[in-house]
């Protein structure tokens, strides 16, 4: 048994070694993926493009909208003239926001009475818009709690401060809320997925489509010894590529590394064997390169939207929510995330890395199931 | 061209997917299912942020504090914790989010000082929910505030001044910020891109695996002629697909439709024809070159996600990537969907994506073309 999987596996490193093309196809395209899919995605929001209309022309009023051309998360794109400029602007997307000021601003302010400018949000985009309005709120209460307090003085000389509460935010891990440092060891585990997928399941339905599969067919192998001769080669490969995509991102990224490398390489190892266990079912499946193309599309798309990824697992309804059990990516993001920035060990991970392994097995046995029936 | 050539190409197309009824159901059953999952799952809206309370005082006040946060629909109190270590773990472990530290002298220093403070522990890994549960937090206790406010000011008999309010928010196309809106077309964009890919790989692979390929490649047909032959039944289909994913969009998911109709049908043809043709593309390169099906499979799998403005925001990224996303081609696609389904956008209005998007058909179209080659080697 094992003389036949070790022919196999060093039949398809004779293979890769001989496939001078596909060392550059491996190792370049997801380079320049990490690289690109890093500056892409996160949720930060910087130089939101903001309209101002200001009728009042009071002191007050251009305090207001000083604050918000100095606090570096909005940029100030045009002065509007009329409430149809500032439509106009923000029907056109040229802003994001719009700061309208009403004549008799200042007066209403000092009389102590509401004075209510009007900020425009366009929520086409309702994350972008919920984090601008988060800092537009910053300004105005910063502001209004100023004015507060100035009408609190000539009203109530004399007496002390009304009380007040406020929130001391510790936000652990990530001090300075950098979305890279989240969404990086994510791409990480989403190049990953494709990466091993793709090699799989071409590789597979290649050997299919030329013909050689069939010579191994008449070979006395059996098919667990086929679906392992074929899992180890790629398994190093794949665990070669993941290290070298990490290694990229890490360094070019400056993603800090709090936790045991060790924690790490076991569950990538472990999320490995299920990514391989998808691919090699794949072209269990799959006759042509063409259908596993289609197939690895059909596949890989929801497996990375739904993972959490982007989008967060509690926002889920129930049955999605349930449904993510199955999904490997899930698991593994918890443990790339939670090694690279929290440091957490196996005492908090040993969940993941269960299911990890359990689904790999199933994953694994499945396909060796799969090739039972297509060897007839 | 030779149009009666591209007819019978296209007959012949018709007749096989009409004999083969169980493609045909996964044709028409995929976009459904890809619907149903990523309509559900794809979702930025942050409610019921799981956290957990360490109340240090357990006074009055702290448990009305405490209320409030329960009472809070965008929190859900998962654990009430007596010390730092059950927090550290509950927060280590992912079971929340967020944790609401009242000091043990939080009402004493209300009393004495007139000024106290509750701390919040974020898990700002996932900087984006943290900053928003953060802004949550922040209304929460600011409201707390101001209940005390209004209570001591009446113990003292006093009138409560008005209370300074300098601006009043307005959210323009999407009132309610509900991500549904927003999100809904650009997943109809990727249904539509995935149903692309597989409708038109299927139909190279069968010729190969049937047999047939060696009768095709003997005939007079040229490549323009087969590819527009291979492409047009799908174009019904997909069509008819897209038609399923936007009706799905709107009176199940309830995304608000503003634009024309008309206004739809034109542009999602045309993104359609783009999306078949890089189908094509790839099933026709996938064999003989391997390095073009692999760049066009790098471009249309993960970019359709990441860098089309489907869900991370192209204006925030930096010059160079920006200029990337000006190669995927659903960019266009979901730029054009947001606008006509929030914006209710007329075809005058989107003039720069429809000709970007007839540009990229052009020359995916020659590309595609070129990519068959008519030898059996």
């Amino acid at each position: 048994m094992f003389g036949r999987i070790y022919n196999l596996v060093l039949k398809e490193f004779l293979q890769m070694r001989r496939d001078t093309y596909a060392r550059f196809r491996l190792t370049v395209p997801p380079l320049i993926q990490m690289i690109i899919f890093g500056y892409a995605a996160t949720f930060e929001v910087f130089n939101v493009s903001t309209t101002v209309l200001d009728l009042d022309h009071s002191q007050e009023s251009r305090e207001l909208v000083s604050r918000f051309a100095s606090n570096g998360r909005f940029r100030i794109v045009s002065i509007a003239q009329n409430p149809d400029e500032v439509r106009a602007a923000i029907d056109r997307s040229e802003a994001t926001v719009a700061i309208v000021i009403q004549a008799g601003f200042a007066e209403e302010l000092r009389k102590g009475q509401s004075a209510p400018a009007q900020i425009i949000v366009d929520g086409t985009n309702s994350n972008t818009a919920l984090i601008a309005l988060g800092y537009v709120d910053e300004i105005v209460s910063t502001y209004a709690q100023e004015v507060g307090q100035d009408l609190a003085r000539r009203l109530y000389a004399g007496q002390p401060p009304p009380p007040q509460v406020s929130i001391e935010p510790r936000p652990w891990y990530n001090p300075d809320y950098n979305s890279r440092w989240f969404f990086v060891p994510g791409v990480i585990a989403t190049l990953t997925l494709v990466m091993v997928v793709n090699l799989t399941s071409f590789a597979v339905v290649r050997e299919r489509e030329v013909g050689t599969l069939e010579q191994i067919m008449v070979t006395p192998i059996r098919p667990l010894e086929f679906i392992l001769g074929k899992t180890i080669p790629f398994f190093c490969v794949g665990l070669a590529l993941t290290a070298l995509v990490a290694g990229a991102g890490t360094l070019w990224f400056q993603i800090p590394f709090v936790g045991n490398p060790f924690v790490l390489l076991l569950g990538t190892s472990l999320y490995l064997l299920s990514v391989l266990g998808i691919g090699l079912l794949i072209s269990t499946v799959c006759s042509t390169q063409q259908q596993a193309f289609a197939t690895n599309f059909f596949v890989i798309n929801p497996l990375f939207t739904l993972s959490g990824f982007s989008f967060p697992i509690s926002s889920m309804p129930a049955f999605m929510q349930w449904l993510s059990i199955i999904n490997p990516m899930t698991y593994y993001l918890v443990v790339i995330r939670g090694t690279f920035l929290k440091g957490v060990g196996l005492a908090v991970l040993w969940p993941q890395m269960s299911a990890l392994a359990a689904l790999g097995v199933a994953l694994l046995a499945m396909s060796v199931l799969r090739f039972r029936k297509s060897l007839d | 061209m030779n149009l009666r050539r591209v007819r019978a190409i296209a007959r012949k197309e018709i007749i096989q997917v009409w004999r083969d009824p169980r493609s045909l159901m996964i044709v028409l059953l995929m976009p459904l299912m890809q619907m149903a999952l990523l309509g559900y799952g794809v979702n930025l809206d942050i409610k019921h942020v799981p956290i957990c309370v360490f109340d240090r005082e357990g006074s009055q006040q702290s448990q009305s504090l405490m209320k409030a946060f329960q009472a809070s629909p965008y929190f859900q109190i998962v654990e009430a914790d007596r010390d730092y270590e059950a927090v550290k773990r509950a927060i280590d472990g992912g079971r929340c989010k967020m944790a609401v530290v009242v000091p043990p002298d939080f009402s004493q220093d209300l009393a004495a000082t007139n000024s106290a403070s509750v701390q919040t522990i974020l898990d700002a890994t996932d900087d984006n929910t943290a900053n928003i549960a953060r802004g949550y937090a922040q209304a929460v206790v600011e409201t707390f505030s101001n209940d005390v406010q209004t209570q001591r000011l009446q113990s003292m008999g006093q009138q409560q001044p008005n209370p300074p309010a300098v601006a009043e928010y307005r959210v323009w196309f999407n009132e309610d910020l509900e991500s549904r809106d927003f999100v809904i077309p650009g997943i109809v964009a990727m249904v539509l891109a995935l149903v692309g890919a597989q409708l038109t790989s299927l139909t190279i692979s069968r010729e190969w695996e049937r047999g047939t390929m060696e009768v095709l490649v003997s005939t007079p047909v040229t490549r323009m002629e087969l590819m527009a032959g291979k492409i047009l039944p799908y174009f019904f289909i997909g069509m008819l697909d897209a038609a399923l994913c936007l009706t799905i969009a709107v009176f199940w998911f309830e995304a608000p439709f503003r634009g024309a109709v008309l206004t739809l049908f034109v542009t999602t043809s045309l993104f359609l024809v783009v999306v078949l043709g890089v189908g094509y593309f790839i099933s026709a390169s996938i064999r003989s070159q391997v390095g073009a099906s692999q760049i066009a499979l790098l471009v249309t799998m993960l970019p359709t996600t990441l860098l089309s403005g489907f869900a991370f925001p192209i204006d925030q990224m930096p010059p160079p990537v920006q200029a990337v996303t000006y190669l995927v081609h659903s960019r266009y696609y979901v730029t054009i969907l947001k606008a006509i389904f929030l914006k209710g956008s007329g075809l005058s209005d989107l003039v720069w994506p429809i000709a970007a998007l007839a540009a990229y058909a052009l020359v995916v179209g020659i590309l595609a073309s070129r990519a068959f080659r008519k030898t059996l080697g």
